[in-house]
């Protein structure tokens, strides 16, 4: 890529989310506005590489996208499909358009960049779709970018997007925001949304290791902008702390020859201690605003704790088993809570109160039949394996293990799992 | 990546000990910030205060000389900086130019070293320092 194709990306990705949003306030659709926008764009690299870039590329880009708009109204492209409406309404709403188009467009506001990313979480959408909407919308992202990122073909993203707009336009899903009775849910939609593509960063264990990087800090960037733009939220400012405190610790995840290193065993000093700090002030906007006990919260609080501790000795596991019993009261059905929850929290107490609680706490799982939900989950036995060698019973323990590394396709893992196997070995009498 | 810009406001280098941006400027940066806030990039920022209120400590001979501001061969010196993560170079230089600076006046755009842009020999060598940071976050 040219160095003034360079550019206009990061323009793009500057003005993009502002010029979308600004579209989609006057025709009310976001799949339109998406396309406008993008129109916008290809005349951007048309004139631009010619040209030089404009002094405000930004009003640029509208004005030319603002052409466009009025253009396919005049050919009367855009209010085709709205077919069944008698042509005096369709006259009206022509004329509505063409006078917006021509005097509201140029100043965004707050809430167009809210509708449109409610709309892109829209609860309608299949979860894959708002995921590519957000990153394209939101995100500023090329299609060619998400795909990459999602390890899917570039026609198959295009596809999904082409869809979401779609299921959106065909149900005549409004450019609101939503009413304050719905608004909890709604804004659940967004978070999981955001914290989906942050995860598909952190945790894809394939792919290119810059791309995925990326895909956290554009997770990151969206949950600051959401913190800007519903500051009243809890669950946005504990979902950015959870993300922040997760992303300090990326320099201190993989070793020398790019293994996984798991919590206990990073180098905590490769930690990056100026994101723990936001972490810890997005925290606390969370708890100061009263959502200390909601889901996102427990967890960003469960990953303080960590974040905290200088050394994983010097871990306070007994506050971390008790946010975990939070987590699980707060739970859909306490009695039967999320076996990777349940799981969590029983690692949590072997370390609080030894490796006999640990195990009885673990076996707690089985007898509630979480186990089932956990079967073919490696950590289980993992898990398992580690309070059996810790209470010295090896033959168990080594049976664990193999079991685990009978259950993981991951390399990595199998090989942490093989030296985990060697330890108990050599510790056994 | 994270970027620092860098500020070097014209005649900083002699402006008084306790000089203070005006209202006018601090209104018109404050907008800008807030731009950088809403689009989700900015991480920290800071004013400085000016080099006659400060000092500079130079080194000879494995020898430290103090030497308090004005500093009378500095041409250009920094005013303040902010702190954003982006995407490419080329977004951060597109965020330098959206600020609102007069005539003469420059922002550097320089990007942050990271642990892992580092050889893991260098990462090694970094082993076992805490960021004073750490103190501040494990206080809490």
């Amino acid at each position: 890529m040219t160095g003034i194709h360079k550019t206009i990306e990061a323009v793009w990705k500057i003005e993009s989310t502002r010029l979308i949003a600004a579209i989609a306030r006057v025709t009310r659709d976001i799949g339109v506005a998406e396309e406008l926008a993008q129109d916008a764009l290809v005349s951007a690299l048309e004139v631009w590489p010619q040209q030089g870039i404009p002094e405000n590329p930004g009003a640029w880009l509208m004005t030319a996208a603002k052409r466009r708009a009025l253009d396919s109204l005049r050919r009367g492209k855009m209010l085709e499909q709205k077919h069944g409406e008698i042509a005096r309404e369709l006259e009206f709403e022509q004329q509505r358009l063409g006078d917006a188009l021509e005097h509201s467009m140029d100043q965004v506001i707050d809430d167009d960049i809210l509708r449109l990313i409610f709309t892109a979480c829209h609860p309608i959408l299949a979860v894959e779709g708002r995921v590519a909407l957000t990153l394209r919308v939101i995100g500023g992202l090329t299609t060619a970018e998400i795909a990459r990122a999602f390890l899917v073909p570039e026609k198959t993203l295009g596809q999904r997007i082409f869809r979401a707009k779609k299921t959106l336009a065909d149900a005549h899903v409004p450019f609101e925001t939503p009413r304050s009775d719905e608004l909890r849910h709604r804004v659940e939609s967004v978070l999981s949304v955001v914290y989906l593509i942050f995860n598909e960063g952190y945790t894809a264990t394939s792919g290119d290791e810059w791309m995925r990087a990326a895909l956290c800090d554009d997770a990151l960037r969206l949950g600051r902008i959401l913190a800007q733009l519903l500051p009243g939220e809890s669950e946005v400012h504990a979902l950015l702390a959870l993300m922040e405190f997760q992303a300090s610790r990326t320099a201190a995840r993989r070793g020398q020859n790019g293994e996984a290193v798991l919590l206990p065993d990073q180098d905590r000093s490769l930690w990056d201690y100026a994101q723990i700090q936001r972490g810890v002030a997005a925290l606390d906007r969370a708890q100061m605003l009263g959502g200390g006990a909601r889901n996102y919260a427990l967890q960003a609080a469960i990953a303080a704790c960590h974040a905290r501790a200088r050394t994983a000795e010097a871990t306070d596991w007994e506050q971390i088993v008790l946010l975990y019993d939070a987590l699980i009261q707060i739970s859909s059905d306490p009695l039967s809570p999320s076996p990777i929850v349940a799981l969590n929290r029983a690692v949590a107490v072997g370390m609080a109160r030894g490796p006999a609680a640990g195990l009885e706490a673990l076996d707690a799982i089985t007898r509630l039949g979480g186990d089932s939900a956990l079967a073919g989950y490696h950590l289980l036995p993992c898990v398992r394996g580690d309070l059996l060698m810790k209470l010295g019973r090896f033959t168990e323990a080594h049976d664990e293990i193999e079991r685990a590394i009978t259950m993981t396709q991951n390399l990595r893992e199998q090989q942490l799992l093989i030296e985990r196997l060697r330890q108990i070995e050599k510790a056994a009498p | 990546m994270r970027f620092m810009m860098i500020v070097i406001p014209k005649g900083y280098e002699s402006s008084a000990p306790d000089a203070l941006p005006t209202v006018e400027a601090v209104t018109k940066m404050m907008e800008y910030n807030k731009a950088l806030q809403q689009a989700g990039v900015l991480l920290a920022l800071d004013g400085l205060y000016p080099p006659s209120a400060g000092a500079r400590v130079s080194y000879a001979d494995g020898k430290a000389t103090v030497t308090d501001g004005p500093f009378a061969d500095a041409k250009e010196v920094v005013g303040g900086y902010w702190i954003i993560q982006v995407r490419s170079r080329e977004e951060a230089i597109e965020w330098a130019k959206r600020a609102p600076m007069s005539n003469n006046e420059i922002i550097e755009v320089r990007q942050i070293h990271e642990m892992p842009d580092f050889p893991k020999d260098a990462q090694k060598a970094a082993e076992g320092f805490l960021n004073p940071a750490t103190a501040a976050a494990a206080k809490r």
